[in-house]
């Protein structure tokens, strides 16, 4: 690694304030599983590394039936994987969790970090948009909440400013007859990352959002195929409308792990699947 | 910097660049070159360590941040010089180790599988090493020899 000053500030205005006099040339550490390897593979420059895990009060993983899910700055992946109130309201999430590298790496690795690094095949990320996640950011001019939805701009890229930390994300309280499911598509069963991620969470004849990773240059809502289903009785016949409509919601590239016709198929085959199993997942 | 941290038992301080893995600092200024470097990135597991009983890749993680942590590295597996722990031996007496390099990493790993749950099923043993990487054995002798130990730990 190249060298670079190192912080460990006592808290969150101080964190700020370092991000703000280094002005893009400092970098947040908090699990280290994505900014370590960058930083080695010199994909990244940090001149100054800001290690936020003494700042006290955003570690924690809290559940309100009325408020929903608080997860903090540096909760990790694993914790979500084993927290039996997440396997309890946010199964798609926990399978999300369960999917991210491994154990080494998900006893690092945080939630928040993994929405940072806004890669469009990250995990976390459709199942927390379906949730309808509100991430909550902290900047020198305060506060600010933002909808996770509109918080990604591009491949490794946000809303955020350089001198602003996200602190928190919110999922809301799941309403009742709710099924949620996030299906991973890849070539093997662990340390992969997504070819194709379909998240589902469907409130019985009432909301439904649909979000596909891994298929567009950020997470993305299969609009079309939700105005179809929201609020109506689904049925085999609708699935199946709704997964063609899926189709043409992605936009996805071709690379490395799977061809652009490839993924579209696949976006297809997994919609019409997470939608029959959150059915499923509500009767 | 200077930092305090308790290695395999022992109180120790170490001076460090904070630009330094804890798997560099551990091979270099510690002394300890039981725990394998080997993709260096986080996708092998031969460099796994136990942080305060948590498994994690030790070159994702800064030697500073090892400030005050309890840390075990394979050299503090055996429960005395003279003997050694039976994930250890069944690893030998059942060829879960062919060329050794992932052994460290894996060990350290199925002790923490082992820790957490002391009956696991071949599942959840498959399921827990899926962050170690072995290029010789395919797996199988790794699974038995961890099943082995499970089943003579529980005596």
């Amino acid at each position: 690694m190249r060298r670079f000053e190192y912080f460990e500030p006592a808290s969150l205005p101080e964190a700020v304030a370092l991000l703000a006099r280094y002005q893009g040339r400092a970098q947040p550490l908090a699990g280290g599983t994505d900014l370590l390897v960058e930083l080695k593979e010199q994909l990244r420059r940090a001149d100054c590394v800001v290690n936020i895990k003494k700042i006290p009060g955003i570690g924690e993983l809290s559940f309100d039936a009325r408020k929903g899910l608080r997860i903090g700055a540096l909760v990790t992946a694993r914790e979500i994987e084993v927290s039996p109130i997440a396997i309890k309201h946010y199964p798609s999430l926990v399978q999300a969790a369960r999917e991210l590298g491994s154990i080494q790496v998900r006893n690092r690795a945080t939630i928040i970090g993994n929405v940072c690094r806004a890669s469009p095949s990250a995990d976390t990320l459709p199942p927390l948009i379906a949730d309808g996640a509100k991430v909550s950011i902290h900047g020198a001019r305060g506060m600010r909440s933002v909808l996770l939805e509109d918080f990604f701009s591009g491949p490794g890229k946000t809303v955020l400013k350089p001198d602003e930390l996200v602190t928190e994300i919110v999922v809301p309280a799941p309403p009742l007859r709710t099924g949620k499911i996030y299906i991973k598509h890849g070539r093997r069963k662990a340390m992969e990352l997504a070819t194709v991620g379909v998240a589902v969470t469907l409130t019985l004849e009432d909301e439904i959002r649909i979000v596909l990773g891994a298929v567009a240059p950020t997470p993305i809502r299969a609009k079309k195929a939700e105005a179809l289903l929201r609020g109506r009785k689904i049925d085999a016949a609708l699935i199946e409308q709704a997964a063609r409509a899926a189709l043409e919601d992605c936009r996805p590239i071709s690379n490395v792990r799977a061809s652009a016709d490839y993924r579209r198929e696949m976006v297809g085959v997994l919609t019409r699947r997470a939608l029959k199993q959150a059915l499923d997942a509500i009767r | 910097m200077k930092i305090s941290l308790t290695l395999n038992g022992e109180k120790r301080s170490l001076e460090l660049e904070p630009y330094r893995s804890l798997l560099d600092a551990l091979r270099n200024e510690a002394g300890l070159t039981g725990t394998k470097k080997g993709c260096d990135v986080g996708d092998c597991g031969a460099c796994t360590v136990l942080v305060d009983g948590k498994p994690l890749n030790s070159c994702l993680m800064l030697g500073v941040e090892a400030e005050g942590r309890d840390i075990v590295t394979i050299e503090g597996i055996q429960p005395a010089p003279d003997r050694l722990h039976p994930l250890q031996e069944k690893f030998m007496q059942l060829g879960g180790a062919q060329c050794g390099f992932c052994t460290p990493g894996m060990i350290v790993m199925a002790k923490a599988l082992l820790d957490e749950n002391p009956d696991p099923t071949e599942d959840e043993i498959r399921f827990g090493i899926a962050g170690n990487i072995c290029r010789c054995t395919g797996y199988t002798k790794i699974v038995e020899a961890i099943q082995a130990a499970a089943k003579e730990m529980k005596k």
